[in-house]
């Protein structure tokens, strides 16, 4: 557990160091460091409450405010798949219904071999080739059942 | 003379194959030894067209698209780059009806140019808006902006020229210009394609908003959503900073002016604007109450000009047309029921 925490800190502080000095630096520092370890640690509040003169509530209520910050690691690839009304209209729900069962989990959660976490998202923007998702920050339109098979089948390689 | 092949990095071409066709064809001008290279532009819009390959032939560009990997091969056998034959064939790309009824301002280079490269963008009518504003004081800026009718296209419809009046008498050493680009409900994404296909128009919104009002900093709030975005514009701004657009004189001006991106994290609400300041200090995204107006007390409590990617996008055709903007902004009287003096261009 110590020593959990030091490898947080080590990760946790160079993010700090870069930011702290701008102006409104929660946000990027909490942005950093779930691009760097995949989620914002518990054990993180405290270092940035303590480096941004906060208290940890006011850092935890930023942090769980956000819809993106995950306090667990994410599997080894996300998939975020559009839940809006441009990609509902054309076939979001049947394409939604499928990925969850060929996957094995439903929304918000990671499969149980780590492989693939499954999150909702309200628009890419790609609108014009619905129903849209992101793979690990790929955007992939006009999905169907072929290519949603290709994709569950991709993450689980 | 070394021919240039247009292939989209819009986020809606990258969706429907846009990153494997440009694979495919680099591969194809090293295979051939071609004199040829790849441009990576925006998106015109046709999205039932993308990912639309064009290439530029004595006679125009001309377009072939949908284009997959595996047609590119095909293509190239075809003489795609001398705008030859193939089923894929679309002709000129702004005789195709969609195109050819438009006419264009806001967008005019979104889709032709190289999204990042300055020197493209100041040879298709880019940084005229800004100089012409250079030659301006900043009152005669703001006049120029409320002469036009520029409405916020954000949804409000708020007159931009009185908002920018009111941070600019403000007397505050520190004020600041905000761009709302959390364009987050679904069937738009007007604010995302100009910004992957334009971004330097945005970054001269924001300059000229800068000089008019007396800011001397920028902020764009961009959703997470957008990652494709982020990069585009942060190479832009880059861009921007090394050619001396952005930084402390533009453009060899007394007038200093720098920006960001921040991105924000998955709060629907923070497209609201006082949920959006909050959120870029590093706060929930909680909406405050009004008064006091962003404008006298908005992010950090300074002055603040808070406006939608297409309203700041916007700007610098006024400053470049003026007085022929007011004539367009006439014809719109006509044209649009509800008289508002600016239609979306």
């Amino acid at each position: 557990m110590q020593q959990a925490r030091t490898e947080i800190a080590a990760a946790v502080e160079p993010i700090i160091d870069r930011w702290k000095g701008e102006e409104g630096p929660l946000l990027p520092i909490l942005n950093g460091i779930q691009r760097e370890l995949g989620h914002v640690p518990r054990e993180s509040l405290p270092i940035i409450a303590e480096a941004l003169n906060l208290t940890r509530a006011e850092v935890y209520g930023v942090v769980s405010f956000y819809h993106d910050y995950r306090e667990k690691p994410a599997g080894r690839h996300v998939l975020k798949l559009c839940r809006a009304e441009a990609c509902q209209s054309m076939g979001g729900d049947a394409v939604a219904e499928k990925l969850q069962k060929l996957l094995g989990i439903r929304f918000h959660e990671t499969s149980a071999d780590g492989a693939v976490t499954l999150e909702p998202v309200y628009c890419l923007g790609l609108c014009a080739c619905a129903p849209s998702a992101m793979l690990d920050g790929e955007v992939i339109g006009r999905l169907d059942e072929a290519r949603v098979e290709e994709i569950a089948a991709e993450v689980r390689a | 003379m070394t021919i240039n092949i247009y292939i989209p990095r819009d986020a809606g071409a990258l969706a429907l194959g846009a990153e494997k066709v440009a694979a495919a064809a680099r591969e194809e001008i090293e295979k051939r030894g071609l004199d040829a290279k790849i441009v990576r532009n925006g998106s015109r819009g046709m999205f039932w067209l993308e990912p639309m390959v064009e290439v530029q032939t004595a006679e125009g560009r001309v377009a072939y698209g949908p284009v997959k990997p595996g047609d590119v091969a095909g293509l190239f056998d075809a003489g795609l780059i001398e705008g030859g034959a193939h089923d894929l064939a679309l002709g000129r790309p702004e005789k195709i009806p969609f195109l050819a009824k438009q006419t264009r301002l806001t967008f005019a280079r979104c889709g032709i140019i190289d999204p990042v490269s300055l020197e493209d963008y100041e040879a298709h009518g880019g940084l005229r808006g800004l100089r012409n504003a250079l030659e301006k004081t900043p009152l005669g800026i703001v006049e120029e902006v409320t002469e036009s009718g520029l409405r916020g296209r954000g949804g409000a419809g708020f007159p931009t020229g009185i908002k920018w009046k009111t941070v600019h008498d403000t007397d505050d050493p520190q004020k600041y210009i905000v761009c709302n680009a959390d364009e987050g409900d679904s069937g738009t994404f007007s604010d995302r394609m100009i910004m992957e296909g334009d971004p330097f128009v945005l970054i001269e919104g924001m300059v000229i908003a800068g000089i008019a009002t007396g800011a001397t900093r920028g902020y764009v709030y961009l959703r997470s959503e957008y990652p494709n975005v982020h990069r585009i514009l942060n190479e832009a701004i880059d861009a921007a900073r090394a050619a001396g657009m952005l930084g402390k004189s533009v453009l060899g001006s007394e007038y200093a002016f720098d920006m960001e991106v921040r991105v924000g994290a998955g709060a629907y609400v923070c497209g609201e604007e006082t949920a959006l300041l909050d959120s870029l200090e590093g706060k929930r995204g909680q909406v405050r109450a009004k008064p006091p107006l962003p404008a006298h007390e908005g992010l950090f409590g300074k002055p603040t000009v808070i406006n939608n990617v297409i309203s700041l996008a916007s700007v610098p055709i006024i400053l470049d047309k003026g007085g022929a903007i007011t004539a367009i902004s006439a014809w719109a009287v006509r044209a649009a029921p509800f008289r508002s003096r600016s239609p979306a261009m």
